[in-house]
Parts: C-alpha cells; sequence; structure tokens
C-alpha cells in the first residue's frame, strides 16, 4: 500500500507532457491536441485515485501524518533546500477534486472550444494551468508550491487573454496578472522571513511546535514573527483567491472562454489561495489573536460584498464570478475561525458545484450564440441575463444540472453547499457563543448569515432571469442544447453536487451523521497543537434559519424575476433604492477608486516626470550638455587637425618615410652581402670574446 | 689513442669551413656559390665524425648527425640546382648579383 | 705515425680541393675539385673508425651530389666557357675576413681542454648506428625521410618547364 505513494510525483507529470506534446508536435490536429489534454488528466486521475486509495488504507496515522518524499535540491550553506512531495488526507482530498473537475472540464471545452482557431493552444494552457495546481497540491514545502503558483499565475494570464483580438480580454488579462502580482510579491516576502528564521520551508518541519513557538516569539519590526509571516502569506491568499481589496481582476477574468472561467474559479487557481492558508494554518494560529483575525475578517467582508454585487449584475458570468469571490469569503471566514476543516470542505464542495454553474452559464451562452446566428442578431449581447428567459424548456439537460449547482450554492439540504455552508457558519456561531457583539466571530457570522440569504437572492434572480418566464429575446427563442460532451459533464457534476455533502454529515445527525471527512481531512494539523480541531454538533436551529433564509431568498428572487419582460427595469431598483442598486451595479466604485487613487496617480506622476524630462530640467541640462561638447569637440578637432594630424602623424610618418628611402640601399638584395655582413659579425664576436673588448 | 690529436681535425675542419664560406662569398655563379656551402657543410661533418671519436668512442650520436647532414645536403643539392635550372631558364643566367628582385 | 702519414695525404686532397675550388675560373673544373674534396672527406671517415659514414659519403655526396652539380652545369654550357671574372665586387672583403676568421676560431676552439677519452671503440660501430637509427633516433630518421621525398617532389617541380610541357631546355 504504501509503495502506491511513490506515484505521486508522477500525478502532475502527465498534464505536463500533454503541454510540452502539444506545444511540440501536437499543435496541428485539434482532435489530438483535445485528445492528449484529455488523456493526460485523465491519467493523473486515476494515480490520483490510487494514491486516494492508498491514503484511505493507510488508516488515520498516514491520513494525520502523512507520506512525504523529500528531495534534495539545492544546499545553501548549512541548510539544503528540499522540492519534495507530500501526501495527507488533506492532498488526498484536493487529489479527489482536482483532477475530476478538471477532466470534466476538459471534455466539456473539447465542444466548447470547437471552432476557434487556436483550439490546440487552449489544450496546452489548460494543461499547464492543470501541471501547476496538481504540483501545487502534491508539494510538501512552500517553495514548490510557490512555482507552481507562478506557473499558474502564468497560465491564468494566457488563458483570460486568450481571445486576445477583443481589447476587454488583453486588459483583463493584464489586470489578473498584475493584480494577482502584488499578492505574490507578499507571499514572496512571507517566504524569505520564514527561511530566513527557520531555515526551511517544508510544512512539516515549521510546523514542529518547537519551531512554531520559536516563530511565535521572535519579533520582526515589533511583531511576532509568525503573525508577519502569516499576514504575509496571507496577502499572497488575497491576490490569488480574490479577497476584499484584490477582488478586482476575478470579474473581468470572464473575458477568457468559458471553460478557463470554470477552471480558475473552481478547480485551480482561486482554490489555491484558500488551500495555501488552510495548508499554513498552524502558523496563523500559533499567535491566538493575530493573523487569523485578520483572516476572518477579510473572509467576511469579501463574502457579504461580493454576493451583494452579485444582485445588480445582468452578466450570467459576472454573476457568478461575483458569487465565487462571496464564497471564498466563507471559505476564508471558516479558516480565520480555526475551523480548518469547514474551510477545506466547503472549498471542495463549491469546486464541484461553481464548475458546475460555470459550465452551465457556458453552455447557455453557447445556445444563445447559436440562437444568434439562427435568427442573424448579432448585436444582443449573448451573456445578457436580460435577453435570455424560458431556457429550461429548450435546454433541460442544462437547467436540470445547472438547479443542482444553485441549489447546492443557496444551500438547501441535501444539496452540498447545505452542510459546507451550515458548518461554517455554525462554526462562526459557536466561537462567538451567541449574540457576542465584541467579536469578530459574530460579525463573520452576520455577515455569512446575510450574505447567504443575498446569495440565495442572487440566484433566484438568475434562475428566474435564464431559465424560467418567457424568452425575451429572438436569441433565447432559438437556443439550442448543446451537444452531448458538454451536457454530460454537467450532470455528472450536478450528480456530485447532490451527494458530496454527505461525506461530512455531523455526528449528531441520526442515521448519516458520521463525520467522515473530518476524520480523513480534518486532522492534519493535529501535530502542530495550535489548533482546536474539535468537529461541532450539528446545530439544528442554525440549520433551520440557514434553510429558511435560503429558501426564502431562492423563492423571492425567482417569483421577483419570472415575469420580467423584455425592456422592463430591474425590480431591484425599486426594492433597493435607485442609489443603492446604482452602487452595487458599479461594484462599490472599487474599480473607479482604483483608478482615482492609484493609477491615475501614477500615470499623472509620469506625466509630471514626462514634463520634467522634455520641458523643463533634464531636456535643458541634456542640451547644454550636448552643445557644450559639440563646441569642445570643435575645438578639439581643429586642434586635432593642425597640431596632432599636421607635426604629429603626418609628421612622424614623413620622417620615416624619408629615413626608408635613404636606408633602403643597404638593402642589396645580394645574399652575399648579407653573408658577408654575418661572417663579419661573427668575426667581431669572437673577437670581442677572446679580447673582451668593453663589455 | 690515435696518433692524430682531436686540435689537427678541427683544424682541418676550420680550413674547410673558410674555404667554403670564401666560395659562397665571392663567386658569382649561383653553382660555384653551392659548391661552397657543400664545403662548409663537410667540414661539419669532420667536426660531428671526429668529436664523436674522440670524446664517446662507444657512442655513434656525432656519426648519426653526420649521416643526417649528408642526408639534407643532398635535399638540399636537388633543391638548389632545380632552382637554379628553372632561374637559368627563365632569365638566362646563373649570376647571383642578377638575381635580386627580392630587392627593395 | 703511419696513421698521420695518411691524414697529411688526405689533408691534400682535402684542402687542395678546396684551394681549386676557390681559385679556378672554369665551374667544370670546381666540380671536379669538389669531388676530389669529398673523397678526401671519405678518408678522413674511415681513419675516424666510421666506415659506414665513408661508404655514404662515397656513394652519396661523389656519386650523387658532385655528379648531379655536373650534370647541372653540362645543361648551361655558357658557364664553363665564360671568360668573366667569377668573382664578384665584394672579393676584397671576403679575402680580408676569411683568414680572419680561420684565425678567430681556431683560437677559439684549441683553448678548450675538450674532455677526450682514450678509451678505444668497441664492438662494431655499424650495428650500433643500426640500432639507433631504428631505436632512440627512429623519429629523425622518419622525418629525415620525408624531407628528402618532399626536396625529391619540390625539386622536380621546380625544375619543370612551366611554359612547354616538353620540359626541353631553351
Amino acid at each position: 500500500m504504501e509503495q502506491l505513494f511513490s506515484l505521486t510525483p508522477l500525478i502532475p507529470v502527465f498534464p505536463l507532457l500533454a503541454f510540452a506534446i502539444i506545444v511540440l508536435w501536437a499543435n496541428k490536429s485539434n482532435k489530438l491536441s483535445a485528445g492528449l489534454a484529455i488523456a493526460g488528466i485523465a491519467t493523473s486521475a486515476v494515480i490520483s485515485w490510487l494514491v486516494i486509495f492508498a491514503t484511505l488504507a493507510g488508516g488515520h496515522h498516514v491520513q494525520v501524518e502523512g507520506w512525504s518524499l523529500p528531495v534534495p535540491w539545492l544546499p545553501t550553506g548549512t541548510t539544503v533546500f528540499n522540492l519534495g512531495f507530500a501526501v495527507d488526507g488533506f492532498t488526498a482530498a484536493m487529489l479527489f477534486m482536482v483532477p475530476i473537475v478538471s477532466s470534466l472540464i476538459f471534455i466539456y471545452a473539447s465542444e466548447y472550444m470547437e471552432g476557434d482557431p487556436r483550439y490546440a493552444r487552449f489544450f496546452a494552457y489548460v494543461s499547464l494551468f492543470v501541471f501547476g495546481m496538481l504540483t501545487l497540491v502534491v508539494a510538501d514545502n512552500l517553495l514548490l508550491l510557490f512555482i507552481s503558483w507562478e506557473i499558474m499565475g502564468l497560465c491564468s494570464y494566457l488563458l483570460i487573454g486568450f481571445w486576445f483580438e477583443k481589447d476587454s480580454a488583453k486588459k483583463a488579462g493584464l489586470k489578473a496578472f498584475l493584480t494577482t502580482r502584488i499578492g505574490d510579491v507578499l507571499l514572496f516576502a512571507g517566504m524569505l522571513f520564514l527561511y530566513s528564521k527557520t531555515g526551511t520551508l517544508t510544512f512539516r518541519q515549521i510546523f514542529e511546535p518547537e519551531v512554531l513557538h520559536e516563530l511565535a516569539n521572535a519579533t520582526i519590526w515589533g511583531m511576532p514573527a509568525s503573525v508577519l509571516i502569516s499576514l504575509l502569506i496571507f496577502g499572497g491568499a488575497v491576490g490569488k483567491s480574490a479577497q476584499f481589496p484584490l477582488h478586482v481582476w476575478l470579474p473581468d477574468a470572464m473575458e477568457g472562454p468559458t471553460p478557463v472561467s470554470a477552471m480558475i474559479h473552481a478547480a485551480t487557481m482561486v482554490s489555491a489561495g484558500v488551500y495555501l492558508v488552510a495548508r499554513m494554518l498552524p502558523l496563523f494560529a500559533v499567535v491566538p489573536v493575530g493573523a487569523l483575525q485578520w483572516v476572518a475578517i477579510i473572509g467576511a467582508i469579501t463574502a457579504f460584498f461580493g454576493a451583494t454585487i452579485g444582485i445588480a449584475q445582468n452578466d450570467i458570468k459576472r454573476v457568478l464570478a461575483y458569487s465565487t469571490i462571496s464564497q471564498l469569503g466563507y471559505m476564508m471566514i471558516g479558516l480565520g475561525l480555526g475551523g480548518f476543516l469547514a474551510g477545506i470542505f466547503h472549498l471542495l464542495t463549491h469546486s464541484f458545484f461553481k464548475a458546475l454553474l460555470f459550465l452551465g452559464s457556458g453552455s447557455v451562452i453557447h445556445a444563445m450564440e447559436h440562437g444568434a446566428h439562427h435568427v442573424g442578431d448579432h448585436h444582443t449581447d449573448p451573456q445578457d441575463m436580460m435577453n435570455m428567459g424560458g431556457l429550461a424548456k429548450r435546454m433541460q439537460k442544462t437547467y436540470i444540472a445547472y438547479m443542482a449547482g444553485t441549489l447546492a450554492l443557496v444551500g438547501i439540504v441535501p444539496f452540498a453547499g447545505f452542510f459546507s455552508k451550515d458548518e461554517i457558519l455554525a462554526d462562526a456561531w459557536h466561537k462567538a457563543g451567541g449574540f457576542n457583539f465584541g467579536s469578530v466571530a459574530f460579525w463573520a457570522w452576520l455577515a455569512g448569515t446575510l450574505g447567504a440569504f443575498v446569495t440565495a437572492l442572487y440566484m433566484g434572480r438568475q434562475i428566474g432571469l435564464v431559465f424560467l418566464g418567457k424568452p425575451r429575446t429572438g436569441l433565447s427563442e432559438h437556443a439550442v442544447e448543446p451537444g452531448k460532451r458538454m451536457t454530460y459533464p454537467l450532470l455528472v457534476l450536478g450528480f456530485f453536487a447532490l451527494i458530496l455533502g454527505f461525506a461530512n454529515v455531523p455526528e449528531n445527525v441520526p442515521l448519516i451523521g458520521n463525520g467522515w471527512l473530518h476524520h480523513f481531512a480534518g486532522m492534519i494539523h493535529e501535530s502542530a497543537g495550535v489548533l482546536d480541531l474539535e468537529a461541532l454538533p450539528l446545530n439544528w436551529g442554525l440549520a433551520a434559519v440557514a434553510t429558511l433564509i435560503g429558501l426564502t431568498g431562492f423563492l423571492g428572487g425567482i417569483a421577483l424575476y419570472r415575469g420580467q419582460q423584455a425592456g422592463q427595469e430591474d425590480p431591484m431598483v425599486k426594492l433597493l433604492g435607485r442609489p443603492l442598486f446604482t452602487l452595487l451595479k458599479n461594484k462599490y466604485y472599487v474599480d473607479e477608486f482604483y483608478f482615482a487613487v492609484i493609477i491615475n496617480p501614477v500615470i499623472k506622476l509620469a506625466d509630471l516626470a514626462a514634463k520634467f524630462d522634455y520641458d523643463w530640467v533634464i531636456n535643458p541640462i541634456v542640451n547644454f550638455v550636448g552643445n557644450t561638447g559639440r563646441w569642445l569637440a570643435d575645438v578639439s578637432a581643429e586642434f586635432d587637425r593642425v597640431v596632432v594630424d599636421g607635426l604629429g602623424v603626418l609628421g612622424t610618418a614623413r620622417f620615416f618615410k624619408w629615413m626608408g628611402k635613404e636606408l633602403r640601399y643597404t638593402q642589396t638584395g645580394q645574399a652575399q652581402n648579407y653573408l658577408l655582413v654575418i661572417a663579419l659579425v661573427s668575426l667581431s664576436l669572437v673577437g670581442v670574446y677572446l679580447f673582451g673588448v668593453g663589455f | 689513442m690515435t696518433a692524430i690529436p682531436l686540435s689537427w681535425w678541427v683544424s682541418v675542419a676550420t680550413a674547410l669551413f673558410v674555404i667554403g664560406l670564401y666560395a659562397t662569398l665571392t663567386r658569382k655563379n649561383a653553382i660555384a656559390v653551392l659548391i661552397g656551402l657543400e664545403l662548409m657543410l663537410n667540414s661539419a661533418n669532420i667536426n660531428f665524425v671526429a668529436f664523436n671519436r674522440y670524446t664517446t668512442p662507444n657512442q655513434v650520436g656525432g656519426q648519426i648527425f653526420a649521416v643526417f647532414v649528408i642526408a639534407i645536403a643532398a635535399a638540399e643539392a636537388a633543391v638548389a640546382l632545380a632552382i637554379i635550372i628553372a632561374t637559368y631558364r627563365r632569365s638566362a643566367t646563373v649570376d647571383v648579383e642578377d638575381i635580386d628582385s627580392m630587392k627593395f | 705515425m703511419a696513421e698521420q702519414i695518411v691524414f697529411f695525404i688526405f689533408t691534400i686532397l682535402v684542402l687542395g680541393g678546396g684551394i681549386g675550388i676557390i681559385s679556378t675560373k672554369n665551374l667544370y673544373y670546381s666540380a671536379l675539385f669538389l669531388s676530389m674534396t669529398l673523397s678526401g672527406m671519405a678518408g678522413y671517415f674511415v681513419l675516424l673508425n666510421a666506415g659506414f659514414l665513408a661508404a655514404v659519403q662515397v656513394v652519396v655526396y661523389v656519386g650523387a651530389i658532385a655528379i648531379l652539380i655536373l650534370f647541372a652545369i653540362m645543361l648551361s654550357r655558357r658557364m664553363m666557357t665564360s671568360s668573366e671574372p667569377q668573382t664578384n665586387r665584394q672579393t676584397w672583403l671576403a679575402a680580408i675576413v676569411s683568414p680572419l676568421l680561420f684565425i678567430a676560431i681556431l683560437v677559439l676552439v684549441l683553448q678548450v681542454n675538450w674532455p677526450v677519452s682514450s678509451a678505444a671503440p668497441t664492438g662494431d660501430a655499424l650495428i650500433l648506428l643500426g640500432m639507433s637509427f631504428l631505436g632512440s633516433y627512429v623519429i629523425p630518421f622518419e622525418v629525415i625521410s620525408v624531407l628528402l621525398l618532399v626536396a625529391l617532389v619540390g625539386a622536380i617541380i621546380l625544375a619543370r618547364d612551366t611554359h612547354t610541357d616538353t620540359g626541353r631546355e631553351q
């Protein structure tokens, strides 16, 4: 069984191979490229299952302590960088999620991307993307994690800007890259501090209790080292997982092809940030009131505000994007309140149902575009929900799957989201200890609960606008459900959205309560000894409230929007008041704020610097220096002509020419003359030797 | 020891060398110059063999060098005569004073 | 004593030939005097217990080089019958320098007390010579053979008539 673990390093290799083969050889054939990419991720999935199986069979010890394979990579003085691989329960859970979701997305994309001129390139990129994510998951140290983290950053840039003919796509790719880069720099700084303090980047070594306490007691700039390092690492996660205030890139990432959105928002990119925080949680928690607080606060802000923006958006993918931001906020709340399992449980279930929702929205857009071709209308935006309506009848499979994803997101029993979201909220409630207004946990709970209502509302709005009611344009009237390769992955994901919650039903629930995931993946930080990893019982009251809230919001949303007519004003305007609605529609003006406060001043500063350069100081100085130099050069040229050339160079040349002319008569060309000279010289040398003349 | 002292050989070799040198220096005809050269080479051979005989009688290093000198002399004579023939054919003279196209 | 007499006889041959070479005006005679000198040299080599060299001297020098020179002289017949003086303008200077150099070298060389060995040669010099040529001197030996080959080819190329393919003398 243990030997199966040695397959772990192979897991990321196959997508990488697929990438290399597509880029180097197979890119001429679309079919072959897609086949290679799918085969690569499928092989990874199979190996992942073997590894998961080994973890399952290994029992509690393996699931907690894990298996690891350190590979010494770079000796640095007294320490050695290890680039190793490790598997524990958490990794195994991620290895379950990433390959399955990615494979389904790949299969989906093989139809979705048909007709794209860069079809093969797309599969090369996504293979590389998955390679990055899988490497990140199996890495046993921060360095390898960071490398794969950056690979994903690159891929997100390439994929978001995949349709770079569109100016907006190009800008979105750049925005994603630059925004996440802020986080990456913070993360890197954190890694440097960590390495300088501990001399290792391997997770297991950092989480030794002695090392943790040493980090807690050491200070950097007046702060406990562990807090500073944790905050820096959290900065990386904020960038990658699109938390406030670095969330701005993620909605724009919708410019990429829809399968990419599903990849980024579910299986890979944004999961990476949450994964990082979950992985480093003992470091966050070692100082009781510190970094962890901030994780919860940022999470709560993101969860609530992300959700509220979602209700005012009309682009189907944009709604989902803000939903993702909001759900990531939930995960951060879970982690920030020390509920390790709650965070990662929601990460896993969310990955499935959010991938489902994105793929479903892609399916809808595909259908709408089909309708647009049919009626020859290319001015209507096929992504605008206001143009849809009544699609449930036209695309039943998509509707069923989409509904499953929606119910999971809203948190209706027994869909996956109910259990995972409820666990987070229950955790928060438990930590707060009731209505305790002085506690972060209480506010996090409040934000989460309100956010849950808003989530239900915007999902109800979406279902009502997209699938129910009557078609509002010719596009939706002639929409046609896409083929099998797109619909079947949706159904598979829908199935997971339905059942995944049962992986971790709290133990006090009769019949099905087992807390299985808790035992399998939730105990990995046990040995660090700084986290309270006790599983909470189901709080029936809270669960009831959450369900009620969810149902109310969802049904309310449907009721409000199912009768929406073409051209009619959004009912939300009346409900919220126009100013608030405008505020939400414009995403709280965060982008504008950044533009005004950061980007514009930078441009202004650049303009100022340019003025300074061209008109005021630098250029005149340069010109003055240049003119002076030219004048000096003229003088020196004259000197050169008269003195150096005339007297020096030419004079010397003339002298030697004259001398050569005179002396050349000594060169008679007669060998016998020369020989005579030799004889004479020999004679004189012998004479010198014999009589010691002079010397 | 033989009845002939080493100094006799040296003297004869020197005399032969100077005669060869004189011939080389003074003759106009290229072939005569070549003959002078041969004389000088032979005087060197006398020295080689004589010193070999008188200082290391049981080794043959000097004789071997003498053989080399003879071989080189043969090669030199062949090439020199070829040059002389070619020059004579070209300019109808073998006077080394007239062969001065290398002069400035 | 007998050896000294033989030495004198050969010395007369060698130096007499040399004097003859520089004193005669006729190039043909010069070449004949050269043969005389070279024969005397062969005698020297016998006296110096180098029989093989004596044979080489006769075969190569007298038999080949001297004949070659004679042949070259006869190819250019005008040289033989030249009435012009055979010496150039620097003869007077050479006539001063040469004897002086003779004296100088002699003084120089005879000053040295050479480490003369009194041991009589034992064994056959010829065998030693053969062993040395194919032993410690094998590389110079081979190089010399290549040099001879190169000289042979070079001489042929130089002496070939480049204007007419017949190679006949003009």
